[in-house]
């Protein structure tokens, strides 16, 4: 089982190249896998796809590997945050599938569950549905959308032992968990590696099995987007 | 004088009824929150993962970990619960939010919207509009009635790409609170300072003033 575990980011990344679909998680900078960005970013892999809720900000998070140009494709529900992206998209230099939160959490979950395509009612009448079959059940249209999977999936985790158990924390849970299970290898990156028998069976949220990589992060910066305040 | 956007706010928190989860979008829906009275018990959802949502935390109570759907920091209500987003969205799209408030480009007289995109000009995305459009048991929409050119932003058809398809029941603009009908839109109440005739003006859609509309009381 401790094979599982590497010492860094670079290492747990062997394997990684040009053109593979790489599933990223996090919401906006929450939740991101740091390290495991900056190790893509530094390998050098080209033409690469990348799915995540978001693109970054542009110079932290998947802005880093905007700048670099090494994304061919990115599918996102939300990419506003990101100018570099905009401008790259506009000027025709990446392409984009736009894909409704709910429906982008729901195929990760599909793909990671050997569910090849589900039906959904998100995105009825909208350019979201162009070109995907169509069915009615009761009365009501529904789109058919696919389950994903990925060459390569990040994670970031509160916790998690050497065989890979994971336990997320507050709103850095997001997309990780469908993430998790859908990569042909999950790398997870996390702030705490304990010892197996550490964490609490009934307190895991993501179970090891879906796991191949396991390291300790580094140097995390947790970047906060709108830092928003009460007064007293 | 049309509504602010405080105003537009205040009046939205009064469809909000004791007991209702509630998912509130980015803008004028956010600020629905600070006029929802503390007699009612109402659990506000995010989208990323949590349900029961707080105000912003004190500077020393920030925590990069807890942000909402605005990726703003925030803090949580005893009671909240934290969760994936695929359960976020089995939450929206299984219908078990009672109300969705949403700002919107465009609405047209039969109840579709647009708030995405603009072709050639904006490129965001629709994050869970979409899904919560589909899902929502009710959905009201926060806007400004018109462009700052003075074009009407309450249509006869959306121009702009949908986000969905015949899903709004009721509009709150700067101007009055509209319902959206199967006869299309119904002025139902109109801001202090201007008549129902200017809101009928002001509307490109189809739009009758109900027999009982009123001036609003804000």
């Amino acid at each position: 089982m401790s094979k599982k575990v590497f010492a860094n980011a670079k290492e747990a990344l062997n394997g990684v190249q040009d053109n593979m679909t790489y599933l990223v998680g996090g919401f906006g900078l929450c939740g991101i896998p740091e390290n495991c960005i900056e190790a893509l970013r530094d390998s050098g892999v080209k033409n690469i796809t990348c799915v995540s809720n978001n693109a970054g900000v542009d110079d932290f998070g998947l802005g880093l590997l905007l700048q670099t140009r090494q994304i061919k494709k990115m599918l996102s529900s939300y990419v506003g945050e990101n100018a570099t992206f905009e401008k790259q998209y506009m000027n025709g230099e990446l392409e984009l599938e736009f894909c409704p939160q709910g429906t982008l959490a729901e195929r990760l979950r599909a793909g990671g569950a050997g569910i090849p395509a589900f039906y959904t009612p998100t995105g009825v009448g909208t350019k979201i549905a162009e070109g995907k079959e169509s069915r009615n059940f009761d009365g009501r249209e529904f789109i058919l959308e696919k389950g994903i999977t990925g060459d390569f999936a990040f994670v970031k985790a509160w916790k998690g032992d050497k065989f890979g158990n994971l336990i997320f924390r507050k709103t850095a849970r997001n997309f990780n968990p469908m993430i998790a299970t859908a990569g042909k290898i999950t790398v997870a990156e996390v702030e705490e590696l304990v010892e197996i028998g550490e964490l609490e069976p009934d307190q895991i949220h993501t179970p090891g099995v879906y796991i191949q990589r396991i390291f300790k992060t580094m140097d995390q910066k947790k970047r906060i987007e709108h830092k928003t305040v009460s007064r007293n | 004088m049309p509504l602010t956007k405080e105003q537009i706010a205040k009046r939205i928190s009064e469809e909000v009824q004791d007991g209702y989860t509630v998912n509130l979008g980015i803008g004028i829906p956010t600020l629905v929150a600070n006029y929802i009275p503390a007699a009612k018990t109402v659990m506000l959802q995010s989208e990323n993962g949590l349900l029961g949502m707080g105000p912003f935390p004190l500077e020393d109570k920030i925590d990069a970990d807890l942000i909402n759907a605005g990726k703003q920091t925030i803090t949580t209500v005893p009671g909240a619960s934290f969760f994936s987003s695929a359960d976020s969205f089995a939450m929206i799209r299984g219908g078990h939010i009672d109300l969705t408030v949403l700002g919107a480009m465009e609405v047209d007289e039969e109840g579709s919207i647009a708030n995405w995109m603009v072709p050639g000009k904006m490129v965001k995305g629709m994050g869970g509009a979409m899904d919560l459009v589909a899902g929502a048991k009710n959905v009201i929409v926060a806007m400004q009635h018109m462009d700052k050119e003075g074009n009407s932003k309450l249509r006869t058809r959306c121009t702009l790409p949908l986000t969905g398809v015949k899903c709004i029941k009721k509009i709150v603009s700067d101007l009055g609170v509209i319902d959206v009908t199967a006869d299309g839109f119904v002025l139902r109440e109109y801001a202090p300072d201007v008549t129902p005739e200017f809101v009928v003006k002001a509307t490109e859609g189809k739009i009758k003033i109900a027999p009982d509309c009123k001036k609003m009381d804000i």
